[in-house]
């Protein structure tokens, strides 16, 4: 053993960066993952946005409901895969690797941060299909690469909010039968109390209140903001990141001290 | 035998009313291979989640190579390896990707990384085998890459929580070998949990058994054998000291993973 000294903020950033480099490069083994995830998504937008589209009961001001709700979408299927993220972390732990992993002198909140980019960079798919059925549909797309940049990282960040989100249910119940049930009683709730599909004016008072506690609100504005030409920001973009950035981070903390449980 | 390695003073540990472990104390030397043995439930793999920081103790201390598990923890993972019972290695990754990433959280010099692994590699026999994925490997590959893995960083005391359960005598015998051998280069003590006797027997400086949280024999096995009269086997140690347990033992969710394991392994 060497005694060498890692500054405690670069090493826990280094092994963050492990965990997903690892995470990613399972990915690679099996790419099926990525093409069944593709038909969520084409099924909202060719079935539901079309048809609502075409019904005209949505009024989303000066933007075409098809446009109002790509990017709803894409945060929506960003949220689906993410939520269901923490079911591998039950797998891990019924095989021994999460013991394993808790045995070596890596930070905590650097498996669970890691874990979280990874889960990001895994919904980056969801990215492209939804650009690419917006293409089809005609949506007017904001093609320049500062706003691609950001939508990129929007992904990323909300995806890594949700799979640590799912890793805390994870911890918490730690048998896949229950952590399923959990899963779906949570994840059409987040979506309908969002801004994803409607805008939050039509809803009534008390749903607006919880969408605006809602952090996929804050998701769906920022990529509606960045993904549509001409459109303007609900609740202000530093708002969105601040939201988003702090969500995360409090959920990393959480997470951090709820894994070791995973352990016992 | 050199100095004490692990010492353990009063280890407690309950979960509600039962006591898994209970005012456990022993203590182990560098470089000793030392079993612990007991029936289903007696608080071996209990001790063992406590020693790797796993699980705080209810109460009681242990030093484990000169680090308190209690209050430095993070010393105590760097000096320690742990092979759990369950597979432990990813089998959507390579032999190799698998060495590379614990080379990478235990902070190997970058430039050292490639020479350990394939050192590493080398020496459990899976050069051959290194690039291929995991989930391909038979149950002895899989253990020895488990025992690699967690060997890269010379560890001062590896755990093993049952290494050979669901192995081939054949695999059985190889996985020993490399333990073995492990201790004869780099001196690494081994503390490790069996329901084999007949491994205890052949490999173990000392044995301890375990019943119902507490040692209830500590020694040799010549000495362990002998303190019952002549012609006595290790055999009638184990059910002289465990075997008024009842099966209290494991819970469905530990029986239904160990034979998930062993038919993994197997």
């Amino acid at each position: 053993m060497t005694a060498t000294f890692i500054h405690p903020f670069t090493g826990f950033i280094e092994k963050t960066l492990v965990i997903t480099e690892f995470e990613l490069r399972k990915l690679r083994h099996d790419f099926t993952e990525l093409v069944t995830r593709a038909l969520q998504p084409a099924l909202w937008l060719l079935i539901f946005g079309q048809v609502f589209s075409r019904s005209g009961m949505m009024h989303t001001g000066n933007i075409p409901y098809l446009d109002f709700i790509a990017p709803g979408i894409l945060a929506q299927s960003v949220l689906f895969v993410a939520i269901f993220y923490g079911i591998n972390v039950i797998w891990e732990r019924d095989l021994g690797i999460v013991q394993k992993f808790l045995a070596s002198p890596t930070p905590r909140a650097a498996l669970v941060l890691g874990k979280g980019f990874s889960a990001g960079f895994r919904t980056l798919s969801q990215a492209a299909i939804v650009y690419g059925l917006s293409l089809l549909l005609g949506v007017k797309l904001n093609w320049s690469p500062l706003a691609l940049l950001n939508v990129l990282i929007i992904v990323v960040l909300a995806a890594t909010l949700f799979s640590t989100f799912s890793l805390i249910i994870a911890c918490i119940v730690k048998t896949r039968e229950r952590f399923m049930g959990v899963g779906q009683v949570l994840t059409m709730p987040l979506f309908f109390a969002s801004n994803a599909i409607y805008p939050t004016d039509i809803m009534p008072g008390w749903l607006k209140t919880i969408s605006h506690l809602n952090p996929l609100t804050y998701v769906v504005d920022a990529l509606r903001t960045f993904m549509l030409a001409g459109s303007t920001s609900t609740f202000g973009l530093g708002f969105d990141y601040a939201i988003i950035l702090l969500t995360t981070t409090i959920l990393v903390i959480i997470g951090a001290r709820l894994y070791p449980r995973l352990a016992t | 035998m050199g100095d004490v390695v692990l010492e353990i003073k009063n280890l407690t540990r309950r979960f509600g009313a039962f006591t898994a472990v209970d005012a456990l104390t022993l203590s182990v030397n560098a470089g000793e291979v030392f079993g612990l043995l007991g029936s289903n439930g007696a608080g071996k793999t209990t001790t063992i989640k406590m020693l790797t920081t796993l699980l705080p103790p209810t109460s009681g201390e242990a030093c484990v190579a000169g680090f308190s598990i209690t209050t430095q923890a993070v010393g105590v993972r760097r000096a320690i390896g742990y092979v759990p019972q369950a597979v432990s290695v990813d089998g959507s990754l390579t032999g190799y990707e698998n060495l590379l990433i614990f080379a990478k959280l235990y902070d190997l010099p970058h430039r050292e990384q490639p020479a350990r692994i394939k050192e590493a590699l080398e020496f459990m026999n899976l050069t051959a085998d290194a690039g291929r994925l995991v989930s391909e490997y038979s149950g002895g590959m899989v253990r020895r890459l488990e025992i690699a893995q967690s060997t890269l960083h010379r560890p001062k005391v590896l755990f093993l929580d049952e290494p050979t359960v669901g192995l081939d005598p054949i695999a059985r015998d190889a996985v020993w070998k490399h333990l073995v051998d492990m201790r004869a280069n780099y001196g690494t003590t081994l503390f490790f949990t069996t329901h084999y006797l007949e491994e205890a027997e052949s490999h173990c400086d000392r044995i301890a058994i375990m019943h119902l949280g507490k040692v209830a024999a500590l020694g040799t096995c010549q000495e362990l054998e002998a303190s019952l009269g002549t012609g006595h086997t290790l055999n009638d140690v184990f059910v002289h000291y465990a075997g008024s347990a009842l099966d209290s033992g494991n819970n469905f969710r530990a029986v239904a993973a160990e034979r998930a394991t062993a038919e993994r392994l197997g």
